[in-house]
């Protein structure tokens, strides 16, 4: 069984060449694009949702997943992604190989590009590895998170789920709130939100927010119950447990009690505010379970799903612009 | 509550609020000053009212303490919170910042809560406790200053301790200024003070002690007020002593930083030549300093550099005390004698009165955000009724502390406190 014509003639019909040979950062989109993205994203959740989901965009293509932090979620989404539009897909965790005999990361890079690979998915402990990879090698590189840098697909999956919860992004008031100095997620997600119309709101304690993050393009926000009031999307980060022993939280109750989301907290926000979160999460630390599972509310599952989609279609997108040069 | 009104007559009354020193009426009712009025007598009063005639004393706001030891708990022997809330009442303190150094320290909020209510049943002063900034005073992980903040701690603080990390300082003011709160911190390089017993220079070398140079309270200071600038925190200089910080602290000022700063009144009433027989009550931290280092601080006081004057009460018992001069443990009680200690830069030293007591009712009711220090209409009626001329000798076995290690034991010096009141209570009053 394969998809339906339809839906393969609406595929066809959306794929687009990327406008860049790489997705490095959110800044190398303009608007026109991301709602390219978006529309082919859409259709890819419908073929998700088939029987039949395979697709043979990426035939004959390689795709290399390159992680050199732990990553379940991301990974498998590309992995996942790449598959389904009949892609060879590899993956390498490089932490637990050639990186422990001393291999440094450009060594890494021109090791595979001897492999010829068509797409390269990298994620890195630190900031401007993905952009120095791309440097390096001769295909197109896709960026799954450099350090606190940025995690571009992130920003687009969260952007697909606002749209399709929300209708339109323009105008709407979305509150990122926690962990926003360590977090690549909460950059991409300004830079994006920005881009589309939407009004941003940075919130959490000053020891987890950077420095001049006032001047992103983003009111900053110290108390939470301020920052998300009125708003349209409360979205979480994920604090890392080590940060809160002391160094820049007091304490995980502490936490909680002045920045974890819970049902007394979202009545700031505005009747029917959606909320999301990257994950994986932290119950009773950023988020409370009662609101977290609460499927009239949070998104946090649709996430994950659009997440697939989103990569389909970067990944199709990029492989467009490829064409059969190599 | 049911207690009828009372009337304070034919006072001289003091509110350095409003700048208000001359004859006056106060009528108190329901714990709250309910009239004040600027003639010697009462223009309409009730019949009910019970009317304290003052002849002519002087009738201020009670004096608040922002610096405070008690041993409860952990060291009661040194103190509980019943005899330090006694000391304050009988010296006419009516409000006390209790610090975090007890055991268990007071980081994290059920302590908070713990001594506030024990210190409430005692209904005598009023009682505030200020939360360690860091987790044990241990100056590497950030207690719980929102938790904290929330049950009632009014400062956060290491108390003696300085934070000599400068990251974790750093974070603390970042941290706080969420919650708007104020953080205090000594200015004390912690390597040069290290085991110091007395201030650097010719006297400290002559008497044998190991010494501290003045400038390592500046270094400090000059670092604080770097992060302050950085972090635009609230923050208050805990018990500058040199006269070299103050002009640190006056820059910082110029700057329009929101820095406090506080002086303890032993550093404005003794000097290191005080320290020449290696009297042990007079071994305090900071070390005392020379006589233009206390002159300079008065000036400061009178001008307003610095902003509030502390009793940096710290009872210590005769087994702390009792030792060679170095080995003692720093600190000096203070409650019972900072009223007139005060009074006597006022006699003896020529600073005007209105200007001293603003710097321990008024300045701290603002910077610690309560309500009291002030003589109006609305005030929580917290006041001491004191003859600013009456000749007292300082005698430890009738001070109401646990602990009398006075530096001021066998002086003569001018003020009684005639009667204390809180909340419309009286709490301290002495047959005249």
């Amino acid at each position: 069984m394969s998809p339906s014509a339809d839906l393969s003639e609406t595929i066809r019909a959306r794929l687009f060449a990327f406008p860049e040979r790489h997705l490095n950062s959110v800044a190398d989109l303009d608007p026109p694009d991301v709602t390219a993205l978006l529309d082919l994203a859409d259709a890819f959740v419908e073929l998700n949702r088939q029987a039949s989901k395979k697709l043979d965009l990426l035939k004959g293509r390689t795709l290399v997943n390159l992680f050199f932090e732990n990553s379940t979620r991301t990974q498998s989404s590309f992995e996942l992604a790449g598959k389904r539009l009949g892609a060879d897909v590899v993956n390498m965790s490089p932490r637990t190989s050639s990186v422990a005999k001393g291999e440094t990361l450009v060594d890494t890079a021109v090791t595979l590009n001897s492999m010829k690979p068509d797409l390269l998915v990298v994620r890195h402990g630190a900031s401007g590895a993905a952009a120095l990879l791309a440097q390096k090698v001769g295909c197109s590189v896709v960026n799954a998170g450099d350090g606190w840098h940025e995690h571009p697909t992130q920003a687009l999956l969260d952007l697909l789920s606002m749209r399709r919860a929300l209708g339109s992004v323009s105008g709407l008031t979305v509150a990122i709130c926690g962990d926003v100095l360590h977090s690549r997620v909460a950059r991409s997600n300004v830079g994006l939100l920005n881009l589309m119309g939407a009004r941003v709101r940075l919130v959490g304690p000053p020891t987890l927010m950077p420095a001049d993050a006032d001047r992103w393009g983003a009111e900053v926000f110290h108390d939470m119950r301020d920052g998300i009031s009125g708003v349209d999307v409360v979205m979480m980060l994920r604090l890392q447990l080590e940060r809160m022993d002391g160094a820049l939280v007091p304490s995980t109750r502490e936490y909680f009690r002045f920045y974890g989301l819970d049902a007394e907290k979202l009545a700031c926000a505005r009747p029917g505010a959606k909320v999301m979160h990257p994950g994986p999460m932290n119950r009773g630390v950023e988020i409370d379970s009662g609101v977290a599972d609460d499927l009239s509310v949070s998104l946090i599952q649709d996430q994950v799903e659009m997440g697939v989609a989103v990569r389909m279609a970067v990944l199709a997108s990029l492989a467009a612009r490829l064409g059969n040069e190599r | 509550m049911a207690s009828p009104p009372v009337a304070f007559v034919n006072a001289r009354v003091i509110d350095p609020d409003s700048g208000y020193d001359g004859p006056g009426c106060v009528v108190v009712a329901e714990g709250v000053i309910a009239d004040v009025q600027r003639t010697p007598h009462l223009d309409a009063g009730s019949s009910e009212m019970r009317v304290v005639d003052c002849d002519g004393a002087v009738l201020a706001p009670g004096l608040i303490d922002a610096r405070v030891k008690s041993g409860e708990p952990g060291a009661e022997q040194r103190e509980t919170l019943k005899s330090v809330s006694r000391a304050a009442a009988a010296g006419g303190v009516t409000s006390i910042v209790l610090q975090p150094d007890t055991d268990p320290t007071v980081d994290e909020p059920a302590v908070v809560d713990f001594i506030l209510r024990r210190a409430r049943d005692l209904e005598l002063v009023n009682v505030h406790v200020a939360g360690a900034a860091t987790r044990g005073l241990e100056g590497q992980r950030m207690a719980e200053i929102g938790l904290m903040d929330e049950a009632g701690a009014i400062y956060f603080t290491d108390a003696d301790r300085p934070i000599v990390n400068s990251k974790v300082m750093q974070r603390v003011l970042s941290y706080a200024g969420a919650f708007n709160a104020l953080v205090a911190h000594r200015p004390a390089d912690p390597w040069l003070s290290e085991g110091a017993a007395a201030t650097g220079g010719e006297l400290a070398a002559r008497l044998g002690l190991p010494a501290v140079p003045a400038v390592a309270e500046r270094i400090m200071l000059e670092r604080d007020m770097a992060l302050v600038e950085q972090t635009g925190a609230r923050f208050l200089v805990d018990q500058i002593s040199t006269a070299d910080a103050l002009e640190s602290l006056r820059r910082a000022k110029d700057k329009g930083l929101e820095v406090s700063a506080s002086c303890s009144i032993n550093h404005l009433s003794f000097n290191e030549i005080d320290i020449g027989d290696y009297r042990t009550f007079y071994r305090l931290d900071p070390p005392l300093r020379p006589e233009r280092d206390r002159q300079a601080l008065a000036e400061a006081v009178a001008e307003g550099l610095i902003d509030i004057i502390v009793s940096a009460h710290t009872p210590l018992p005769a087994e702390d005390k009792r030792r060679p001069f170095s080995e003692a443990l720093p600190g000096a009680v203070g409650l019972e004698t900072l009223l007139p200690a005060l009074l006597n830069l006022h006699h003896d030293g020529g600073y005007d009165l209105v200007d001293l007591l603003r710097a321990v009712t008024i300045a701290p009711a603002q910077l610690l955000g309560l309500p009291g220090g002030r003589i109006a209409r609305g005030a929580p009626a917290d006041l001491v009724l004191v003859d600013i001329n009456a000749p007292i000798v300082v005698d430890l076995e009738r001070l109401h502390s646990k602990s009398k290690n006075s530096p001021f034991e066998g002086r003569r010096l001018q003020g009684q406190v005639l009667l204390t009141m809180v909340d419309g209570r009286i709490v301290h009053q002495r047959a005249r």
